[in-house]
């Protein structure tokens, strides 16, 4: 086996939930630095992808590996899980539904893990938790409970979370596709932000706007394949395949 | 008729400590029950599933039976306390593995995903991320399970333990009066189960989420 060397790398990566195939034999790399952009219909696979990066959806075929270690590794349960706690520390995950933890403060969402996985101290904790949400611009929600916060607001301190662990790439699951439409923009300069400080992020997004202001590269995905990819102003003025055409166009009918 | 008011006291005291026992021994089982059924081995599934169909799909008081009277037989000697507390405490547990299991599966499974994707091993999620959780959702399901051994506790009369309904029944023998031995007995069994049901919603209003 070669050590690969780009940052994140997926080979013939493989899908199926019995006799449905989700993913059919997808390979994608990521370098370090660069924002890759997903998009394509629901059922188009892109979550399964994004979601097997981090091994949250196992592949049934194929390999994931990440700066140089593969991630879906075959391992005794044991070793596995030690193996993929390690790897998953790596990984910033934002979802859908946010998932904060309601019986925690937006502070106890941020410091849980680091806390426990990091051994760093209560002083530390509480510094890293006031940096992170303050990048997130939710500093004055310190200790407010996700209940007692908006769809935005939860989906910020959801990313301070994550970045509270200093993970080396981002993967967002359809991050601001639950929020109400005026709440998104301060999602997204959060994103941005990130952007600016050039984090690897891999966005599966229904946002085209978005996709193409602030990727690198973007993909899209149809029926569990990636039907093309480039950089989003090649991708989203110019695509070359039917399919591709076909799904903008529905997409932009839809916005009107 | 007012002589016979210690005695009662006394059985209720009883009651309450087979209570307290059962409960106790009922949420140990449970535990491991729920556990069990939630194990990633089959054998185990299969054990929980096992013990909570049987205990479930038979009366308390054919357990009980079984127990002290049977138990010598087979080389279980247990005096007849012993066996009401045992034998109430497997059947409560029973019911509080369906209760423990209930509130640890109706958790959002985005919860596990959040905390396992963070890094946090299955351990780690269970006791900081899902325990908390559904700790709330069960203080008013197994208030209900305790509610129904406490009176469960009413069976081991059967088997000579000298608790509450024991006591009412022996002093008829002597009182001729049934209707007030009883009443009394009902009563007393009234405010143990009032008293305990405002603890359990204290409880519940203590650890709701603000």
């Amino acid at each position: 086996m070669t050590d690969p060397s780009h940052f994140v790398e997926i080979r013939h990566a493989q899908k199926s939930f019995g006799a449905l195939e989700v993913l059919k034999d997808i390979s994608l790399t990521v370098e370090r630095g660069q924002i890759v952009g997903i998009i394509g219909s629901s059922g188009s696979g892109k979550s399964t992808l994004l979601r097997a990066i981090n091994d949250l959806d196992p592949l049934t075929g194929g390999e994931v590996w990440l700066d140089g270690v593969q991630v879906n590794q075959k391992l005794s349960h044991r070793k596995y899980e030690k193996h993929i706690n390690q790897m998953r520390q790596q990984v910033g995950m934002v979802f859908q539904h946010f998932n904060l933890f309601p019986h925690m403060t937006a502070r106890e969402n941020v410091t849980m893990a680091p806390l426990m996985l990091k051994g760093i101290s209560k002083e530390e904790a509480n510094t890293l938790a006031k940096e992170q949400l303050d990048k997130v611009g939710m500093l004055e929600r310190i200790d407010y409970y996700p209940s007692q916060l908006s769809g935005g607001q939860k989906q910020r301190v959801a990313i301070a979370r994550a970045l509270a662990m200093k993970p080396k790439l981002m993967l967002f699951d359809e991050a601001t596709s639950a929020l109400d439409p005026e709440l998104v923009e301060e999602v997204n300069l959060v994103m941005r932000k990130l952007a600016e400080e050039h984090m690897t992020m891999i966005i599966v997004t229904h946002e085209m706007d978005f996709a193409a202001s602030v990727c690198d590269r973007v993909l899209f995905m149809d029926q569990g394949v990636v039907v093309e990819e480039g950089p989003p102003d090649v991708l989203f003025r110019n695509p070359t395949q039917p399919r591709t055409r076909e799904f903008l166009r529905k997409h932009l009918e839809g916005a009107k | 008729m007012l002589k016979v008011y210690p005695f009662f006291l006394e059985a209720a005291w009883i009651t309450i400590l087979l209570a307290v026992l059962t409960a106790v021994l009922g949420l140990i089982c449970g535990a491991l029950g729920a556990a069990a059924r939630l194990s990633r081995f089959a054998f185990l599934r299969f054990l929980g599933a096992a013990y909570v169909s049987v205990i479930r799909g038979t009366p308390a008081l054919i357990q009980l039976f079984i127990l002290y009277f049977g138990g010598p037989q087979i080389g279980i000697q247990l005096d007849a306390f012993e066996a009401g507390v045992i034998g109430l405490g497997v059947n409560a547990g029973a019911y509080m593995t369906e209760t423990i299991r209930g509130a640890i599966i109706s958790i959002d499974k985005g919860q596990r995903e959040a905390s396992r994707t963070l890094g946090l091993s299955q351990w780690q999620t269970m006791y900081k991320v899902i325990l908390p959780q559904s700790a709330r959702l069960m203080v008013r399901p197994l208030g209900v399970n305790i509610n129904a051994l406490i009176k469960a506790t009413a069976l081991v009369a059967a088997i000579s333990v000298v608790e509450l309904t024991y006591t009412a029944q022996r002093y008829i023998g002597s009182t001729y009066k049934p209707f007030e031995m009883f009443l009394l007995a009902g009563v007393l069994y009234m405010i143990i189960i009032y008293v305990t049901g405002r603890g359990v919603a204290w409880l519940d209003r203590k650890v709701q989420i603000t």
